[in-house]
């Protein structure tokens, strides 16, 4: 099937602070192991973590392009402070690599350039993706609570501008970003002294509540969903909308199993039905989700008629 | 303190209903702010807001009164529904708002295109916490005035203000929510309802309270406990950001956000002026009317202190917080992250 065969499979960024050897070899067995059209790195939670991996930038880029993957950095979500301003200022001057905009400063940065457009931007309208489309946005990631119905809107919308469209279908949801740091604040400290204590945690840090039942997630100052998002069932019903790349976002455990899995099931291989199967048995550790998509609370699972 | 050094700030109250519009007129706002009876804001909730005649009225009353009515049209339409805040943006600029509040790059964009001499404001929503965002959004839709993030502390206001070619707007009082604004889709993970989209966080609807055997006060959002109370505890209403959890590491449940608080910046007011905060918001368009009147008279006293150069007493308004518990928040400085 035509429409099939042009579904690109993405890799999100890293949001966790893994070790940088860590990143690196996730990157190294992504391109050795597993087809993925795209890969998202750069740092996208905090600005105190980028130095630990910016050195490894260029290896990994090549590593990656030599496979034949697409490499996108992307920029901070929040962007605050004199660091994080320089961080994407930096990035954004350079000429040589393609952008992905995770908030309004690198937007300004990028007018009139080709890039493309994070999940944390708020793209949630047609009016939104058509001034992007103005300023040089090629290629939206829309924001995880985003309905399918809206995407019906979009998708039309986004082939008359000459945007394609990604969303999330794997890995905890991000829900939320804070100028406090929570991992700082569960370890007693505050940012400014955090010591990067969130390296402990490379799923996140679990939040439950009072009854003792898992419910969040904290990665610094983004709370995720405890839910691990799975919309492999969705995806068919999503290509239909316009939507031509499907996001993983990295989790701790085996993400190439993961990938393969999605792989198979964009290429008709397997159904949604066995990769969920297969998913359920060696991916995260949590319940699946895929609530948003169907306007139900995030956090639900929608069983698939 | 030099009077003379500062310009004198608007000071700018909530108007949740018709009726606290009029009383905060009347108790001294120099604008009061509010939105229609629907998803177009972000204080989507039954019984408040107003309808179109209404915001008419409203208009007319500020107007005559010399104060100016700010229109919040601080949402994030989903694809395909844009219709209701294209609706809502022209009855405003009919009905002669001196401003529109907007948070969505996509309804800027519609105001910019359509009401081209129609005044714009950045919403909190939109979350601009940096220069060069603040940036864009003037360069690309001509905006007049932001409203900075609660997550700036004063130095950093003064070095934004530096560079920014609008005015600023900052919170100074009322409830504080912890996640940055416009960013948060906890509430629509628990209860299908998104306060982006909707203009709803923690909705009532979605509340229960529930006692166990021993009388603890269990409240929760949807399916989640967000927080238990002892039976001599006062319960607050159960907020995502404000709840108590658990994490391995803690033997006690912690407040892994933030305590219930509200913010107060009484003693940072003349900071803020200085800084170059040029407009004065108080949150709390879902309060009462005499909640409503105490607080505006309040401040309205305070800054014309200030601007006379006196040292107003305002410790009264410690009382109207939530659990009578205040911060200065990021404001007061670095350590609150």
């Amino acid at each position: 099937m035509a429409m099939t065969a042009l579904s690109k499979l993405t890799i999100g960024p890293i949001l966790f602070h893994w070790p940088a050897e860590q990143k690196r070899d996730f990157y190294f067995r992504i391109a050795d192991e597993v087809q993925v059209d795209r890969v998202y790195i750069g740092e996208v939670i905090c600005g105190k973590r980028v130095p630990y991996f910016e050195q490894h930038y260029e290896e990994v880029a090549r590593r990656l392009s030599a496979a034949d993957i697409d490499v996108v950095y992307s920029t901070l979500s929040e962007v605050m402070i004199r660091n994080d301003r320089q961080i994407v200022a930096k990035l954004c001057a350079d000429e040589s690599i393609n952008i992905e905009a995770n908030d309004a400063s690198a937007l300004k940065y990028l007018a009139g350039k080709k890039h493309a457009a994070g999940p944390f931007l708020n793209v949630y309208n047609e009016w939104t993706m058509s001034h992007l489309a103005r300023n040089g946005t090629t290629h939206i990631t829309l924001p995880p609570e985003l309905p399918g119905q809206a995407m019906d809107t979009l998708g039309a919308k986004s082939k008359d501008l000459g945007v394609t469209l990604e969303a999330q279908v794997y890995g905890r949801i991000p829900l939320a970003l804070s100028a406090r740091c929570y991992h700082a604040r569960a370890h007693d400290r505050v940012k400014d002294n955090c010591q990067l204590v969130c390296e402990e945690d490379p799923d996140g840090l679990d939040l439950s509540t009072l009854a003792g039942e898992p419910f969040l997630t904290v990665n610094g100052i983004q709370t995720l969903s405890h839910t691990c998002l799975n919309l492999v069932h969705e995806m068919n019903g999503m290509q239909a909308k316009g939507i031509s790349a499907f996001r993983l976002s990295p989790q701790s455990h085996n993400m190439i199993e993961t990938a393969q899995l999605f792989r198979r099931v964009l290429n008709k291989e397997i159904d949604a039905a066995e990769a969920s199967a297969r998913l359920a048995e060696n991916g995260l550790d949590a319940p699946f989700s895929n609530g948003f998509y169907h306007q139900e609370d995030g956090c639900r699972w929608v069983e698939n008629q | 303190m030099e009077a003379m050094s500062m310009i004198r700030p608007e000071l700018v109250c909530p108007a949740g209903t018709p009726a606290s519009l009029r009383t905060a007129v009347d108790a001294g706002a120099d604008a009061v702010y509010c939105g229609f009876q629907n998803a177009t804001n972000a204080r989507n909730f039954s019984g408040l807001n107003f309808t179109t005649a209404e915001m008419r009225g409203g208009v007319d009353y500020a107007h005559d009164k010399g104060a100016k009515l700010l229109l919040a049209i601080n949402t994030f339409p989903p694809g395909g529904k844009t219709d209701l805040w294209k609706s809502a943006i022209d009855d405003g600029v009919c009905f002669g708002v001196d401003a529109l509040i907007v948070a969505d790059i996509g309804v800027a964009e519609y105001v910019s295109q359509n009401h081209p001499d129609q005044r714009l404001h950045l919403s909190v929503q939109a979350g601009a916490s940096s220069a060069e965002a603040i940036q864009y959004y003037c360069e690309s839709f001509n905006i007049k005035r932001v409203v900075l993030p609660r997550i700036l502390t004063v130095k950093e206001i003064k070095a934004i203000h530096d560079e920014i070619p609008c005015e600023i707007e900052a919170f100074i009082f009322g409830n504080i929510g912890m996640m940055a604004e416009g960013r948060c889709s906890l509430t629509n993970y628990i209860t299908g309802v998104s306060t982006n989209m909707d203009g709803v966080c923690s909705p009532a609807s979605h509340v229960k309270y529930e006692e166990d055997k021993a009388r603890n006060l269990m409240t929760k959002l949807g399916d989640f406990t967000v927080d238990c109370f002892s039976c001599g505890e006062n319960a607050g209403y159960p907020t995502v950001c404000k709840g108590r959890y658990l994490v391995d590491h803690r033997e006690e449940p912690y407040y892994a956000f933030e305590e219930p608080v509200s913010l107060n910046l009484t003693s940072l007011l003349p900071d803020l002026m200085q800084a170059g905060v040029t407009a004065l918001k108080i949150e709390g368009r879902q309060r009462s009317r005499a909640y409503v009147r105490s607080v505006v008279s309040a401040f309205r006293k305070a800054v014309d202190g200030y601007m006379a150069g006196e040292n107003p007493e305002l410790s009264g308004l410690l009382a109207l917080t939530e659990g009578h518990r205040e911060t200065a928040g990021a404001f007061g400085g670095k350590k609150w992250r």
